[in-house]
């Protein structure tokens, strides 16, 4: 294996660009993670993206991103209709294969043109599911009722969870919601998509995330203190919701497994956890313990959620930690699909 | 800079999105029709509901055929729940408010997620027991099942209404699903720009700092650099045809009512990249690579595609191939 770190992140979220086309939006992002880097634009070997071209209403409309990278002479290049954690798997895959010593990896999503929780349900079975437009909302209630009912957890518990994101989020100027909060604070707000809270479902985000990876003796050089990545698993459940035992997540335990979490001691956890319940629920399947880690520092996708690039963002918060010497250790998780299908875990450390 | 412009863009499938559903899922399909829950016995024991065509866990194969369909519910167990406060016009089933829940129906080990019509939030718990309300129309869809309701003590579930089958009546091969998603676009400041341009009877392009290379009607970006364009540069309305293709289909174009016509990528003078354009005024058989050709404006200019309405030769002498050669 090849050491490979992350050398360079940056992002940016707004509730509403309605000034920038999504080329224009990831100009600035991408620009400045390739500045960061310390590596030549030119000098880049690999590219690769994530996005979701139903966020735009068009097909292959990801195409147009390249026009924010510059892809003449050609460039080596990809992209995920995933988030963009997964770009940055394929990415690091690329480095290991020794082809490539660097690689700029970057995901962008306006979510408020259309319905978001609407537009979500296009990734549900499509005989079974789609014709009921379970909204993606609804989907995460639908796991919310049933882990509060198999654990002993209430919903003070999702509000603590809610109110620590906020907190948190008061430090990080890339956040949306944010606010010296309390859980009684939230508890007062009305149940609105039972067991949830509205603030315990992610804010409608239009952003982007950007990060730049070297490998080995290129990390050292251009980076004073590299965030290598130890380890990176991903593993995925059944789709249908109803043979999953949606009250912990079985692929997030698998894939932190493979990534040898258990039982180590981490400074900072990352976790993608797009509504309360889920940081728990990813916390348990990781055995991370809020007395030792200190979980979601950035406020998490709670506080900000650019669809396609808030798992990349989780990386990319771990590895800024790490690099600024705030953390030695730590773990980012990202997900994918309905309900916690599938999730990524990756374990980050400095030198 | 004024506003930006937005656009009201709507993604539909006229008629709906046929899929073709697979003889497992059919079969299920097909006991909806006739009012009955389908499900399958695993080779571990467990039933599976809805029916997959394998084994959620082991990927095994689920035959279509043979003893292990079996019928499950028609009652069953509310498993977890949400509501559902607001109903989506046009996409639920139901026009008040209701429940989404997983149940798991009678004799089954998985849950199916359906909408529960039980009046208020406060009219459905965990454990809660419910029954299919079935729609008098049956044609073999997720959405015979009007929605589940809930069953009182000892109360028996209503009998479906009866579904006459056709004397051709077939089980069930496809679903169609109607969708239906509206998006309010952001054009960007370049792009609003180069249509607010149209509207005054110009073509706005932009170079960046570090380039002389002009790009009209660009997404904001010189594309071999990926620098903004941050210089707005006008081009001409008079350029080189580069390469062109003879249109034989009808209908693709409001302002090429008959065919053939001819559409054409344009070189256009002042810029480095190419244009798309109608060409007319001459003879299909007459339009060659490296022809002089300039705008016709519509006598109405707005800001959009319809204020350029098509391309027409000056005469003007051809341009060498190698000229617009790197435009290709």
């Amino acid at each position: 294996m090849r050491d490979v770190a992350v050398v360079s992140y940056t992002s940016s979220n707004v509730a509403r660009d309605a000034m920038h086309n999504e080329t224009e939006m990831i100009v600035p992002v991408l620009h400045e993670a390739i500045a960061q880097s310390g590596i030549a634009h030119d000098d880049i070997g690999f590219v690769c993206s994530g996005s979701l071209d139903y966020l735009q209403g068009g097909p292959f409309a990801f195409v147009a991103g390249l026009d924010a990278v510059g892809a003449w002479p050609p460039v080596r290049e990809s992209h995920v209709e995933m988030d963009a954690a997964w770009a940055l798997y394929e990415a690091w895959i690329a480095i290991q294969t020794g082809e490539v010593d660097s690689a700029l990896i970057y995901g962008f999503g306006k979510s408020s043109p259309g319905d978001l929780h609407e537009i979500m349900s296009l990734q549900l079975d499509p005989y079974y599911l789609l014709p009921l437009w379970p909204s993606m909302v609804d989907v995460g209630a639908l796991q919310a009722s049933a882990y509060l009912d198999a654990s002993d957890r209430t919903d003070r518990d999702l509000a603590e969870v809610a109110a620590r994101s906020q907190r948190n989020a008061q430090q990080n100027p890339n956040a949306l919601r944010k606010g010296n909060v309390t859980a009684d604070d939230l508890l007062k707000q009305p149940v609105t998509h039972h067991p949830l809270r509205d603030s315990d479902i992610f804010p409608i985000t239009d952003g982007s995330a950007a990060i730049v990876l070297a490998a080995g003796d290129l990390a050292r050089k251009v980076s004073k203190r590299p965030a290598w990545i130890r380890r990176i698993e991903h593993r995925i459940e059944a789709h249908s919701l109803g043979v999953r035992d949606l009250t912990q997540s079985e692929s997030t335990r698998a894939a932190g497994v493979a990534a040898g979490v258990a039982n180590a001691k981490f400074d900072v956890a990352e976790l993608h956890a797009q509504f309360s319940h889920e940081e728990l629920i990813l916390a348990e399947a990781l055995g991370l313990d809020p007395a030792q880690t200190d979980i979601n520092p950035s406020g998490g996708a709670l506080a900000a959620n650019p669809v396609m690039s808030a798992g990349l963002a989780r990386i990319g918060e771990v590895a800024r930690r790490i690099s600024n010497g705030a953390a030695d250790r730590g773990v980012a998780h990202a997900s994918s699909g309905p309900a916690l299908q599938q999730n990524m875990v990756v374990v980050l450390e400095g030198e | 800079m004024t506003d930006v412009f937005t656009a009201h863009h709507v993604i539909e499938y006229p008629g709906g999105y046929t899929r073709s559903v697979g003889p497992v899922i059919g079969r299920f399909l097909t006991g909806l029709r006739d009012a009955k829950l389908l499900a399958v016995k695993l080779a571990d024991g467990r039933v599976l509901v809805p029916p997959t065509e394998y084994d959620p866990t082991t990927s095994a194969e689920v035959a279509a055929e043979g003893d292990h369909w079996i019928e499950v519910g028609p009652r069953g167990t509310v498993q977890a729940f949400t509501w559902v406060a607001e109903p989506r016009k046009g996409k639920h089933g139901l026009d008040k408010p209701f429940a989404f829940a997983l149940i798991r129906p009678d004799g089954a080990d998985t849950a199916l997620l359906h909408a529960v019509d039980c009046g208020s939030a406060d009219a459905i718990q965990i454990g809660s027991r419910v029954a299919p309300r079935w729609r008098a129309e049956r044609t073999g869809s997720i959405t015979d099942i009007e929605a589940f309701v809930p069953l009182g003590d000892g109360e028996e579930p209503a009998p479906a209404p009866l579904h006459v089958p056709a004397d051709d009546e077939q089980p069930v091969t496809g679903i169609n699903v109607l969708i239906k998603l509206e998006y309010e676009l952001t054009a960007g400041v370049a792009t609003t720009r180069y249509l607010q341009g149209l509207g005054e009877g110009k073509i706005i392009g932009g170079r960046a700092p570090s380039s002389d290379e002009v790009y009209a009607a660009s997404r904001g970006t010189d594309p071999k650099s990926g620098e903004p364009t941050s210089i707005e540069v006008e081009v001409r309305d008079t350029g080189v045809i580069t390469t062109f293709c003879v249109v034989n289909v009808p209908g693709l174009s409001e302002l090429a009512p008959e065919i053939p016509y001819v559409s054409a990528q344009i070189l256009l003078d002042g810029a480095n990249n190419t244009f798309f354009g109608l060409i007319r005024g001459c003879a299909v058989e007459d339009v060659h690579m490296g022809q002089r050709v300039k705008a016709h404006w519509a006598d109405e200019l707005l800001p959009d595609h319809t204020s350029i309405q098509w391309f027409e030769p000056t005469g003007g002498e051809d341009a060498p191939y190698e000229f617009y050669k790197d435009y290709l």
